[in-house]
């Protein structure tokens, strides 16, 4: 049964013929809306992961349920398909639970409010937010158990409900959702700032409608849908050839010991339409890094992509969505069978947009980018502070971290920044003030970014003192596989995490590991992965190699990748370095498309040895998933 | 008494205003600006105007300057070369940054990597280290403090900056470190980051504390070179800069914080706006600056304009005070174009600047502008600058015809489109600042000043529906007029973060004693008059655990008589006002801040003579324009023959020296006692 919508006034609204400048006017008067929806939320957010690091991500949609604008497009439809109840004036929907909308947020700590904006009887809009919480409850602190089997584990599932129904709070059904998190004072401010965020950009809706009419405001966000589905059916027809394309790309373990998990994706055009079919995808794991993936959110993904790729000027929205067709084969580690555990998902979220990127740059290497993901790498840290002689205060963290962006077209990737959109750091001065830690080291990675002529970022070396016993959890990836150069660059470094304890031994540790228990000065070394390297690093000007050696963002051994004999003060040995490069053109063959690094057998043989951690083993699967992916 | 003289140097123009502070006489210049060295362009424009008005140069007692020299020297990256020493670990504070990566989703494929303002290789560590308590972890190196020094002695730096973690704690482990400086590196400033900014958050303070160091050298050497210039001309009048905040500094102060005077230019609007304003009997204020490449707004509530903890200069944001301006990428210059894919018309924030400029000056320019539009549409009439500078209409007509071909529409329409649509631009930033902080657009006069300013400010007031719409006197020199008739200003902040429930009144009072010392101190060291300094309280309150913070002005008094309570109840309904909600969570003190005032300038305005209401002796022709979908009849009006009570009826186009008023079809505009031009809806009837 698909959601009822009760209108009072169910006037259709007229199609009017909108000229270009009305139509300019209201785009750019929405994207103004959408830009106060993300100001809103920060200022009154309390989590640092929404008020610091922006994990959050806002919409406004048709009142046909297209987004018109934000970022991963429109879950409207899915949600409106799977929701047997009314949508009426003074509702405000509230969810959690991604199986109940078809993967459109993917783990149970987003959660996400859609307000159905009502003019004059008339449904003219939704506008809708997600955030990540910090705590939902489950498991562990952090409500992202690494060891969970099913999404039962992973803290509350709330389904479509609520929370205003018409004009009334519903304080009985918050209380109880309150009551399942370890941290209900951030999540009753977050929700709120969702909330607040909804109601400024339906005041703006509203305000629009009463300024040119609802007939015009409804006919200027179709023909904004129509405007994207014509420039992006001439991007495809030019960018998109109709023979076949693969490429596939692994997350490294399921924090079990198990991987890595292969995501193969191929495209082709048939006419005007993408298909985008990721056939041969391993099956779903039976640990928590299943990523169930929205159709619709990929299309979103894969528009983006395109628009920055081949022509960053174009707004995007839902318009397009007919022209590309998504399959996934159900069973597989982008769509997990019910009820699969689906926390850790931020990896398969990471490395899907570097298989875009790979995809997509192929057959245009002059557009090409190196990768660059890993995952969106968590570190929790948790326990109770007794430092103030007589206080017991809980205390939790959970914090993002960044690697290296990877080598471009455009140039150099930045060094220890973020790939995902309006996320930043948490200064350091805060988490000491605020947390018992101190941060020892702030840095980036030397020579972890890929060398090329445009080198990959360097990864950050962050190095954690705790100042109180507790128990961290580490979520990170791309320590097995590389993030891969191109055109002839060379693959960033791996992430790597390194536990200094008080008593002076040192253990490395996994990248996907919780319930580490950690006392008062013990150190944690966070590394992360750098960006692979774009173009020919012997083709980088020595010069730049040695102000980085100087600058500390590359030592004299890692120069060596560049062909480049340096001493420790970057000073160039040019005739060492000339004779080097000659002997290394002589020596190697054609410069790959893509530089994976040795492929995974070699991987896993020299595991050991190369990252201090044992192989991950190659998951089988029974027959019955297996066939489900297929 | 004697004369101001206010003078604001930009991008292209040197502006003057010369004011007599008895009578409010002035007289206003512009000249060419000179790059090279801004103080041949200021003498030239100096000389030109004492000249006109009469006046030797030596009966300017105050030389009250906006100035864009510490701007360019961040923008264009010729700061001094500066050395940065950081706590062991934290090298790459500047390089990391915030990781923040402008844009949406993917943009990080297309945003250039940012060079930081220290140079990585000029940044050097020391081991030492602060807990965030104050109390020292680490002892200081003083040996690698001077490894590191020399190190940076022969790197040649220019000028030293030291920002270690928790600084804004305790900053003895810096002032050791500036001590250390003196000894190794004489002769080069040092900056030291708790006495330039005692603020948490290490990379903005540490980037607060290099700015100031980075463009120190700079404006040290453009004071002082300007110092002696005008010196040679027996000018010796208090030498003053104008501050991002709007206040004024001695030019000394101004050497020493320079940081303080990064958004000095567009001060200057805002705070000759305010003049205005008082004078219009006008409260609250939305001004619109256009400029050539972009357009400066902010908001003026009960002639009081809103300020901001944060100086955005480019990518950066530095921490000090600075009125809360905004800024699009939309001016007279901004360029127009329909993209092939989309089939929109776009208009910025590309621009054709003052070289090549818009097609119709003539200088080679060929892409359609702003300007252009303006100039088809008849808003602009053929003669500039009082008829000696000719527009060219066909050449502007042939460039805006082919947006008007790519569009499918006639020529009239695809002009009056990008009008709409830079207007609309302006509207969004407008919005920004009134809407979304809480504010109602309809409670306020929007102000054009700037070249364009006037020429939009009609079409803005109706789409924001503020009125009236005022075209200030002398519109074109408003920078200046502000420079010349603001006040001295000072400020210092302080972090307290405590939470409200265990803060008593006179925690606060303690602190703000201190520092209400300290700032009225450095007024009475600029020379003003102890009798003449006022002070000002803030506090910046928040529910604990939130990152915005909102500002509330207190008194001695009100803080005593309603005490913590009374802070907390004004937050509450503030909070309420900005996001429509309250909390149960425990209110936190964050910052205090203390400001010194001098005294403000009382400058009378210039009457106008008193007219009849009929504005036909200032008739220079008549005119055809077109707008709301046709050609219209209109008449064009010279400015300075408009006499006071003057009714305008729109369409009409007023023109003076070096701006262009548009009344819009509908409207009607009238001549105040002092020249300005309001503009307000007909009646409907």
């Amino acid at each position: 049964m698909p959601a009822q919508i009760i209108q009072s006034n169910t006037t259709p609204f007229k199609k009017l013929d909108i000229d270009p400048v009305t139509l300019d006017i209201i785009e750019n008067a929405l994207r103004n809306a959408r830009i106060e929806m993300d100001a809103t939320l920060v200022r009154t957010a309390m989590s640092p992961g929404i008020r610091e690091q922006g994990d959050a991500f806002p919409l406004i949609a048709a009142p046909t349920g297209e987004m018109i604008v934000g970022q991963f497009g429109s879950y409207i439809g899915p949600f409106l398909d799977g929701y047997d109840g009314t949508v009426e004036e003074g509702d405000m929907i509230f969810l959690s639970d991604p199986y109940s909308v078809g993967g459109a947020i993917s783990h149970s700590n987003d959660w996400l409010v859609l307000l159905p904006v009502f003019k004059g009887g008339r449904l003219v809009a939704y506008t809708s937010m997600f955030g990540h919480q910090s705590d939902i409850g489950g498991m562990v602190p952090g409500s992202m158990p690494i060891g969970a089997t099913s999404i039962f584990q992973e803290g509350v599932r709330i389904p479509p409900v609520k929370i205003w129904k018409n004009g009334e709070y519903n304080d009985d059904l918050m209380k109880l959702v309150m009551h399942q998190t370890r941290k209900p004072d951030w999540c009753q401010a977050d929700l709120n700032a969702l909330i607040a965020s909804c109601r400024v950009a339906s005041n703006r809706v509203i305000e629009m409608c009463e300024r040119f009419g609802d007939d015009v405001y409804f006919s200027a966000t179709q023909e904004l849908l129509a405007r994207n589905h014509r420039a992006m059916k001439a991007l495809i027809g030019q960018a998109i050839p109709e023979a076949k394309a693969s490429f596939e790309d692994y997350i490294c373990d399921d924090g079990k010991g198990y991987g890595p998990y292969k995501i193969k994706c191929t495209m082709w055009r048939e006419g005007d339409k993408v298909i985008l079919d990721f056939d041969g995808t391993d099956p779903q794991s039976a640990a928590s890094i299943n990523f169930f993936l929205n159709e619709n959110m990929f299309k979103m993904f894969f528009g983006i992509y395109m628009i920055m790729v081949f022509d960053p000027q174009i707004l995007f929205n839902d318009g397009f969505y007919d022209l590309i067709e998504v399959r996934i084969p159900e069973g597989s580690l982008l769509k997990p069978q019910f009820p699969a555990a689906l926390s850790g998902r931020t990896h398969a979220l990471g490395r899907i947009f570097d298989i875009l990127g790979g995809l997509l740059g192929q057959g245009t290497p002059e557009f090409l980018n190196a990768a660059g993901f890993s995952s969106s790498p968590h570190v929790f840290y948790s326990g109770w502070d007794t430092r103030e002689p007589g206080q017991r205060d809980w205390f939790q963290l959970f914090q993002i971290g960044f690697g290296g962006i990877p080598g471009r077209p455009l140039g150099d990737g930045p060094d220890g920044h973020s790939l995902w959109p309006g996320f930043t750091n948490v200064p350091n001065e805060f988490l000491e003030r605020y947390f018992p830690l101190r941060i020892e080291r702030y840095s980036t990675e030397p020579d972890s970014g890929g060398a090329g002529l445009h080198r990959g970022g360097n990864g950050i070396h962050m190095t954690y003192r705790f100042l109180a016993d507790g128990d961290i959890a580490i979520h990170d990836d791309r320590w097995f596989v590389p993030p891969w150069g191109v055109n002839g660059g060379h693959p960033g470094m791996r992430a790597k995490k390194v536990l200094e304890r008080a008593d002076g031994t040192s253990e490395i540790v996994g990248n996907k590991v919780e319930d580490v228990a950690v006392k008062a000065g013990d150190l944690l070394h966070f590394i992360t992965w750098g960006g692979g390297g774009w173009g020919d690093p012997l083709a980088r000007d020595p010069e730049i190699v040695g102000l980085e050696i100087r600058q500390g963002l590359v030592t004299p051994e890692g120069a060596k990748a560049y062909g480049v004999i340096a001493d420790a003060e970057g000073a160039i040995d040019t005739a060492a370095t000339e004779a080097l490069r000659g002997k290394m053109i002589a020596e190697r063959g054609e410069l790959p498309l893509f530089d994976y690094g040795p492929g995974i057998e070699a991987l896993r043989a020299n595991c050991e040895e190369e990252t201090g951690l044992p192989a991950p083993i190659q998951p089988v699967w029974h027959n019955e998933m297996a066939e489900a992916a297929e | 008494m004697g004369y101001r003289l206010g003078v604001d140097v930009g991008g292209t123009f040197t502006d003057l205003l010369l004011f007599n502070e008895d009578t409010g006489a002035f007289w206003r210049h512009k000249t060419p600006s000179t790059p090279h060295d801004s103080s041949e362009g200021i003498l030239t424009g100096v000389e030109a105007i004492t000249a006109e008005a009469g006046v030797a140069a030596s009966e300017i007692e105050y030389f009250l300057h906006g100035t864009t020299v510490a701007t360019n020297a961040v923008l264009e990256g010729k700061g001094a070369k500066v050395g940065l020493i950081v706590t062991e670990g934290y090298r790459d504070v500047m390089q990391i940054a915030r990781s923040f990566v402008p844009g949406g989703l993917a943009a990080w494929i297309v945003w250039p990597k940012p060079q930081p303002l220290a140079h990585l290789e000029d940044t050097m560590e020391v081991s030492e280290r602060m807990g965030a308590d104050g109390a020292v972890v680490r002892e200081l190196d003083e040996a690698s403090v001077r490894t590191a020094l020399q190190r940076l002695k022969a790197q040649g730096v220019e000028a030293l900056t030291v920002s270690l973690i928790n600084a804004y704690v305790d900053g003895s482990h810096e002032a050791r470190i500036g001590e250390i400086a003196a000894e190794e590196l004489p002769g080069i400033p040092v900056s030291l980051s708790h006495e330039v900014l005692p603020e948490m958050q290490e990379y903005e303070r540490t980037l607060s504390t290099v700015a100031n160091a980075a463009v120190r050298p700079v404006v040290s050497n453009y004071v002082s070179n300007l110092r002696d210039k005008l010196e040679a001309k027996e000018m010796k009048g208090r030498l003053s800069l104008l501050r991002s905040d709007g206040g004024l500094m001695s030019s000394q102060k101004a050497e020493e914080h320079p940081v303080n005077i990064l958004m000095s230019g567009p001060a200057g609007g805002v705070t000759g706006a305010l003049w205005v304003g008082k004078n219009a009997g006008v409260k609250n204020i939305l001004t619109l600056d256009v400029g050539g490449t972009s357009t400066d707004v902010a908001l003026i509530e009960g002639l009081e304009p809103r300020r901001q903890r944060t100086t955005e200069v480019g990518h950066l944001s530095v921490r000090a005070s600075a009125l809360d301006v905004k800024t699009v990428g939309a001016g007279g210059g901004s360029i127009a174009h329909v993209p092939e894919l989309t089939g929109a018309l776009r208009v910025g924030p590309e621009s054709a600047g003052a070289v090549p400029g818009p097609v119709a000056y003539g200088k080679g320019g060929e892409v359609p502008t702003v300007t252009d539009a303006n100039v088809v549409l008849g808003y602009l009439p053929e003669d500039l600058l009082g008829g000696s500078f000719q527009l060219d209409r066909e050449g502007a007509k042939k460039a805006v015809q082919t947006i008007a071909d790519a569009l499918g529409v006639g020529l009239m329409e695809a002009a009056r489109g990008i009008i709409d649509i830079v207007n609309e631009n302006m509207f969004g930033a407008l919005r920004m600042i009134s809407v979304q902080q809480g504010y109602d657009p309809r409670d306020f006069a929007v102000m054009g000043f700037g070249g364009a300013g006037p020429l939009h400010v009609n079409a803005v007031a109706k789409l924001m529906g503020s009125w009236p719409a005022i075209s200030p006197v002398s519109p074109g020199v408003l920078c200046a007029l502000g420079d010349a008739t603001t006040r001295m200003r000072t400020e210092t902040a302080r972090s307290f973060s405590k939470l409200a429930k265990d803060t008593h009144v006179s925690d606060l009072m303690a602190v703000l004693d201190e520092m209400e010392n300290q700032t009225r101190g450095e007024l009475l060291a600029d020379g003003v008059p102890e009798s003449a300094i006022t002070s000002e309280f803030e506090v910046d309150v928040r529910y604990a655990g939130q990152a915005f913070e909102v500002p509330l002005t207190i008194d001695r008094a009100t803080l005593e008589k309603d005490g913590v309570e009374g802070l907390l109840a004004r937050f509450d309904a503030e909070h309420l006002r900005l996001f429509t909600f309250n909390m149960d969570t425990p209110h936190e003190i964050v910052n205090l801040r203390a400001v010194a005032l001098g005294i403000a300038p009382d400058l009378p305005a210039n009457e106008l003579p008193k007219g009849n209401g009929d504005p036909a002796d200032a008739k220079i022709r008549d005119h055809t324009l077109w707008m709301d979908g046709e050609e219209r009849a209109a008449v064009i009006y010279d400015r300075v023959k408009l006499k006071q009570g003057d009714i305008i009826l729109g369409p009409a186009i007023i023109t003076e020296m070096d701006s262009t008023t548009l009344v819009e079809n509908g409207c009607t505009a009238t001549v105040d006692p002092v020249g300005n031009i309001l503009i307000n809806l007909n009646e409907k009837g």
